[in-house]
């Protein structure tokens, strides 16, 4: 996606970045009302999801699905990391990557946790 | 802000203290076109991504390792209404309030950049509104579910990590949107009193007044808003 935006930038030209350097950030309000209207639907499909009772991996995909959509528009229009330069985008988003080792060494500590727990339960230990 | 002759020579360039500060900066700059205020509160942000991300992986971590079932966040925050149960009903209007004062807030920064003093203040007195209506329900949340039994050592409903996880996430939370709340009205007196058309300085940072203010509290209203959309996601649908 970031890398279309800045295909996107270069194709308008010189001026929305000069525009940018000057009046810091200015795009048609239409943007904002689209994103906008976007983040209500998918807040009520994700709600529907709940209210709807699904189950299993049908439910934690949906629900990923809707979150990193949301996630996107919030950061890429209403945080207008879509049109900051790459060289800045990257610096912000690709820290938070860690947390994804963390999750998964978490995971695995916990599912051991649950193990020894189960194991203790059981049979006493 | 000072314009330093980029030299290697070590002998024109101030000594002591003010030398650490000046050596530093004598690199070239890596955001092009991003103001260190700005640039600033994204990194804010961003340990402030590491927080909440911290915060929602030990919630993680206790919901996989419990034996006792986790309490069904469906039931526990339904509300009854005429007789009839609403699963997440609150919750679900605690969403949209937020996600329509991003929206408030995002045509508020386009307003400040039309330099337009009115709709922007409207805007962002419209945006702390909506976010102390946030905390509103949130509080009437924590009453009911505190009345109910719910503790952070314990709750009725099954593992007792289920509280302790709930009161630090959503109180974190909370605390963010209040403090938002604080920072808009601050913002928005400064807009209406012509701070920004001025460019009076601030009265901490002595900065000239700018209308990127705005747009930089702005940033921190939408990341309180991405944060409920993970706090959603992952404590009330999961």
């Amino acid at each position: 996606m970031a890398h279309s935006d800045t295909q996107k930038q270069s194709a308008d030209g010189q001026a929305d970045t000069a525009d940018a350097h000057d009046e810091g950030q200015q795009h048609p309000i239409k943007t904002y009302l689209v994103v906008w209207g976007w983040l209500f639907v998918l807040s009520a499909a994700s709600y529907w999801v709940d209210y709807a009772g699904l189950e299993g991996y049908l439910r934690w995909t949906l629900i990923l699905i809707f979150m990193f959509l949301k996630a996107g528009l919030i950061i890429a229009f209403f945080m207008h990391m879509a049109w900051e330069r790459l060289a800045f985008s990257y610096a912000i988003i690709f820290p938070p990557a860690a947390l994804l080792v963390f999750v998964w060494i978490m995971s695995l500590e916990s599912d051991y946790t649950f193990l020894s727990r189960t194991i203790f339960f059981v049979s006493g230990g | 802000m000072t314009d330093m002759p980029h030299t290697d020579s070590a002998t024109d360039r101030p000594t002591g203290l003010g030398g650490i500060p000046a050596d530093w900066s004598s690199d070239q700059t890596a955001f092009k076109n991003v103001s260190w205020g700005k640039a600033m509160m994204w990194i804010f942000l961003l340990s402030d991504t590491f927080v909440f991300g911290s915060f929602l992986i030990g919630y993680m971590t206790v919901r996989m390792s419990t034996v006792v079932p986790w309490p069904n966040p469906s039931e526990v925050f339904a509300l009854h209404i005429g007789g009839t149960e609403f699963p997440l009903l609150l919750i679900a209007i605690m969403t949209f309030v937020l996600i329509s004062s991003s929206g408030t807030m995002a045509m508020a920064v386009n307003f400040a950049y039309r330099r337009n003093r009115k709709a922007t203040a409207m805007l962002m007195l419209a945006t702390a509104a909506l976010g102390a209506a946030f905390v509103g329900m949130q509080v009437f949340e924590w009453s009911k579910l505190i009345s109910e039994g719910a503790r952070p050592w314990a709750n009725p409903w099954g593992a007792s990590q289920f509280g302790s996880a709930f009161f630090m996430i959503t109180g974190f939370h909370g605390t963010h949107v209040t403090i938002g709340v604080i920072f808009l009205v601050i913002v928005v007196r400064k807009v209406l009193r012509g701070d920004y058309d001025n460019e009076t300085p601030g009265f901490f940072t002595s900065r000239k007044g700018r209308y990127e203010c705005v747009e930089i509290m702005g940033l921190y209203w939408h990341f309180v808003d991405l944060v409920w959309v993970f706090i959603f996601a992952f404590f009330y649908l999961w």
